[in-house]
């Protein structure tokens, strides 16, 4: 397809296979913590906020490392679970999920943050007034307000993974048909004599998979200010 | 009888009451911005914990700090109306009507939709509502319920004049028909005293002064609605 070689073409699933496992792992524990950030007001509220958003501000390849650190067969959960249950995480490609997970989960929190935060509070009142326990004023209220928000950082998350460079080649390394993805096949090929036309045609796809997202975002976030506007 | 015993405390403000009201009719409840309506209004729903203080409803005890009671707004049976209707925009007419009520497509069901002049609207979206649609059916939502006691706070002050005139006179007519006791908030005192029978000045966070209402007497329930209430 495209003209793809077989490792371009395994690269292009990956990105996709991996980036999608890893915003929908990522998904309801970004929507918690979206909500918790937006609507509930406790000590250490700026701190958390700052957490979850170091991602956003590191270099991707410090935040690789520090998942090695973590995830490595003597890392500090990575250990355990290799010597307990014979699993590894580090250079497979679960360790590729993980890290376009990590670096597209604050761009998921900031778009269901600003959703909750916009939810006027007295809806879950009025509703807990007519009846609704917690968890209901939750599931029917709360969560299809924040759709528009948690659709945004979907797509936005989606398309931070797809791209993700830094992170993935430190944790997962760049092991051709197993751990490497669209960026880390592009940067193989512009490393090597003659890959010129091989580096456009995936610098092609990555553009269109990127734009693609990021009009969805965009057109989502249109269709949601129409609707908001009273008729 | 709605008894409330109230001390709180917010920042400068300070809320102290100490009043018996009787559980009928409609109470109004009047005081410039910053008297402690709202204030009041958010404790009696139970969306706000006061400091001190002990609320009942009819016998049975809402709050009492003492006791360590603080039943949640779900089970207080008080229903809340606010200012701008705040339908829940993602639903549709007739599912807002039906989130809080176990009567969908009851006598009673219909008995409410018809008083306030809803079926045609029933499948509509609130953002496609006018205001005083908005209000009404903010009103039949809170009525489905069947609550003990209903709120409004402020439910006409967005309308224009005709339609809050008009807004004014169905609410009358609903808290006749069902004769479910209403605390009505409002800073207009002219708005409100025609349509009480009792109305409560607050000023400075205090009960300044209770006095007759305007309208008197309870007219006569509407046979379906008012075997509902008793039945329940």
């Amino acid at each position: 397809m495209f003209g793809l070689s077989p490792t371009e073409m395994s690269a292009l699933v990956l990105s996709l296979r991996a980036s999608s496992l890893a915003v929908l792992w990522a998904l309801p524990f970004a929507i918690g913590l979206g909500w918790v950030l937006g609507v509930k007001r406790f000590p250490g509220h700026g701190l958390l906020n700052a957490f979850v958003h170091l991602p956003l501000v590191l270099p991707p390849v410090v935040l690789g490392y520090l998942l090695l650190l973590l995830l490595g067969r003597k890392g500090l959960i990575g250990g355990p679970l290799y010597d307990l249950l014979g699993l590894r995480i580090a250079f497979t490609e679960s360790a590729v999920v993980i890290a376009c997970a990590v670096v597209g989960f604050p761009l998921m929190v900031r778009a269901i943050r600003q959703s909750a935060e916009a939810i006027d509070p007295r809806l879950a009142r009025a509703a807990r007034s007519l009846g609704a326990s917690e968890l209901r004023v939750f599931f029917t209220v709360t969560l299809p307000l924040m759709a528009p928000g948690i659709l945004t950082g979907l797509t936005l998350a989606f398309a931070r993974a797809v791209g993700e460079f830094g992170a993935t080649i430190t944790l997962a390394g760049n092991i051709p048909g197993k751990t490497q993805t669209l960026p880390l096949a592009l940067f193989t090929v512009t490393q090597s004599p003659g890959g010129d036309a091989a580096a456009l045609r995936l610098c092609i796809l990555s553009l269109v998979l990127a734009g693609g997202a990021l009009l969805a975002s965009e057109a989502i976030a249109r269709r949601t200010s129409l609707q908001e506007v009273p008729a | 009888m709605i008894d409330l015993r109230l001390n709180h405390r917010q920042g400068d403000f300070h809320l102290n009451v100490n009043l018996s009201l009787p559980a009928v009719g409609i109470t109004g409840l009047i005081g410039r911005s910053g008297s402690g309506k709202s204030t009041l209004f958010s404790c009696l729903a139970g969306h706000l914990k006061p400091r001190q203080g002990c609320i009942s409803l009819s016998g049975r005890p809402l709050f009492n700090s003492t006791l360590g009671l603080n039943v949640p707004p779900a089970q207080r049976r008080i229903g809340v109306v606010f200012q701008d209707g705040l339908l829940f925009p993602h639903m549709s007419v007739e599912r807002n009507l039906a989130y809080g009520s176990q009567n969908r497509g009851t006598v009673f069901w219909h008995e409410v939709i018809e008083a306030l002049d809803l079926t045609h609207l029933l499948n509509a979206r609130p953002l496609r509502l006018s205001g005083g649609e908005r209000q009404r059916v903010a009103i039949a939502r809170s009525l489905m319920a069947e609550p003990e006691l209903l709120l409004l706070d402020e439910p006409v002050s967005a309308l224009d004049p005709a339609l809050k005139a008009r807004t004014l006179d169905l609410i009358a007519r609903v808290q006749r028909q069902t004769q479910i006791p209403m605390i009505y908030i409002s800073h207009a005192p002219e708005e409100i005293r025609r349509l009480c029978h009792q109305v409560v000045t607050l000023q400075d966070g205090q009960v300044r002064s209770v006095t007759e209402g305007e309208a008197h007497g309870v007219g006569p329930k509407l046979a379906a609605v008012g075997q509902v209430i008793c039945a329940r």
